[in-house]
């Protein structure tokens, strides 16, 4: 068993940047490196793919990130643990394997699957968020439940150069490198809520090195344009040393963690994976010299007997129109035109949102109401049934260029099929994780 | 007048209709003045038209931070907001709007 082990996170979103994952494989010396690509919404839409062709569902990006990587995985040894799976893990392992041979590189790829758990769902089950049955929500077109450690580590147990999984836990894909090195076990709670919190602190790459943080004036971080993502060096105590490649762009700060800790956190005492119920609330973080920061800390207490599912559904089309107004009285013409655009189509489309970008678009609070912006955008939007719908609120936005207030330009309309996603849960008995070996 | 924003900074995450906020001194010595002043109830009148449900502090003394759990904060949740902003990744900076 090994003493320390160093996980670098090169991507934290599904379009995240692809070179940072380069110069962490390249210059970081990592023993893995995890891509986390998957959001609520992505299976979803990854899903609606895979209907229209059983080879694809997997992630969009997953050529263009990992062809450049894979001759640096295997030349650093360094293993990849990521979730470009998306809704098909072995189509996405098949295409690695496509672009590996096409470099005439030679390597092992572990598909985790069983996180698809749409066949077991009846449309009864009742959503975490309203207690209503899932199908009322509308047509159901995807479930993926959140699978853990223990869905990856039998894959780890091989000697595969890369595993791709689906739908996991973003912090477990962390988790189960340490649990493989260490020897942790699974019932060891307090150290998978301390690797817990170090997976949930890299998940989102970026966010740790001064990315959604950075501030010019209240919180400055250095070269941002060559932003490098992190890595940590996990100890088999679970402490953990945070840093990056030298040289790179953002820094390592304490400030910075603090934020990333809470980020997306309901309940810092209480933080629920398939793994392990996490504490963070009693994490201390110590820079112990620059750009390295020290987390020690934090626990965990027995893992939730259920398991979390996504379940994505159709949820109707989404309209939006905008327009632009500007000098004397913008304000007050893109209000008449926001009017006007009620007026004529409020009786169809009932849930019509009217907002003036520049003025309260992103908060329609007191806070906004005595600004006075030299321009602002008109923006309208609202959810229909029908794209036909949908489209008239961009069409009667582009129409107010003749036929409302002075001066409006820059008219734009687009319409977006919405899949909501909602939460229900499943006992552990009913789903079944696995894995499969390609090889070339 | 000082602003929240003179002494603190936040970062803002959603799951699903519930939107997180955090809380941090720029100085640690802040940390305890925070927790007298910057109440549940005070974020929830502060942030009124946007939060509709339920706002749960949770004070944080390990890493001196505060963590407002708003429920029923993003017009339905990312998916199906009509909202520019449907994440409410921008609402960090309205809380740190409030007047101190």
């Amino acid at each position: 068993m090994k003493e320390k082990i160093r996980i670098g996170c090169g991507a934290g979103f599904s379009g995240d940047r692809i070179e940072p994952a380069l110069i962490l494989t390249e210059n970081g010396n990592l023993d893995y490196l995890v891509l986390e690509c998957l959001a609520e919404r992505t299976i979803a839409l990854a899903q609606k793919r895979k209907l229209q062709n059983p080879e694809l569902g997997y992630d969009v990006l997953l050529e263009k990130r990992l062809r450049g990587l894979l001759p640096l995985l295997l030349e650093h040894k360094t293993r990849l643990v990521t979730n470009m799976g998306a809704a098909n893990p072995i189509a996405g392992a098949k295409k690695i394997l496509e672009l590996a041979k096409a470099q005439n590189l030679s390597i092992k790829v572990a598909a985790v699957f069983g996180d698809d758990v749409f066949e077991f769902l009846t449309g009864q089950e009742h959503s975490i968020e309203n207690n209503q049955p899932i199908q009322s929500y509308g047509k159901l077109v995807s479930a993926n439940a959140y699978l853990g450690v223990e869905a990856i580590l039998p894959a780890l147990e091989t000697d595969a150069n890369i595993i791709i999984t689906g739908r996991v836990a973003d912090p477990s894909l962390f988790l189960a490198p340490m649990i493989h090195e260490f020897g942790w076990e699974l019932d060891q709670f307090d150290m998978l809520g301390k690797g817990t919190v170090l997976g949930h602190l890299l998940e989102c790459a970026g966010q740790l090195t001064g990315g959604y943080f950075a501030d010019p004036v209240s919180k400055p971080v250095p070269e941002l344009d060559r932003l490098g993502h992190p890595f940590v060096d996990v100890f088999s105590d679970g402490r953990g040393i945070i840093s990056k490649v030298e040289g790179t762009g953002g820094m390592i700060s304490e400030q910075i963690a603090k934020e990333q800790l809470l980020y997306e956190v309901l309940d810092p005492h209480h933080y629920f994976t398939p793994d392990v119920v996490a504490d963070f609330s009693t994490v201390q973080f110590e820079e112990i010299a620059f750009d390295q920061l020290q987390v020690s800390g934090g626990g965990g207490i027995e893992k939730p007997e259920t398991y979390k599912v996504s379940v994505g559904y159709e949820a109707g089309f989404k309209g939006e129109g905008e327009i632009s107004y500007a000098g004397a009285h913008a304000v007050e013409r893109a209000k008449l035109a926001g009017e006007i655009i009620e007026k004529r189509i409020k009786g169809q489309i009932t849930n019509l949102r009217v907002d003036l970008i520049g003025l309260n678009s992103l908060h329609p609070t007191e806070l906004s109401k005595n600004s006075n912006p030299y321009e602002v955008r008109l923006r309208v939007s609202g959810m229909c049934d029908t794209m036909e719908q949908a489209q008239l609120i961009g069409e009667e936005v582009e129409a107010l260029y003749t036929n409302g207030p002075a001066g409006g330009g820059g008219a734009r309309k687009m319409v977006t099929q919405v899949i909501g996603v909602v939460s229900t849960l499943l006992n552990r008995d009913q789903v079944k994780p696995s894995f499969q070996l390609f090889s070339v | 007048m000082k602003r929240l924003a003179d002494i603190a900074h936040s970062r803002a995450g959603d799951k699903g209709n519930i939107l997180v906020l955090s809380l941090i001194p720029f100085d640690e010595k802040d940390f305890d003045w925070l927790v007298q002043n910057i109440t549940a109830d005070r974020v929830k009148k502060h942030l009124q038209n946007q939060l509709q449900g339920n706002v749960t502090r949770y004070v944080l003394p390990s890493i001196k931070a505060l963590q407002f759990t708003c429920e029923d904060a993003l017009a339905g949740g990312v998916t199906t907001s009509l909202a520019l902003d449907s994440h409410g990744k921008s609402l960090s900076y309205a809380l740190l709007e409030m007047e101190i």
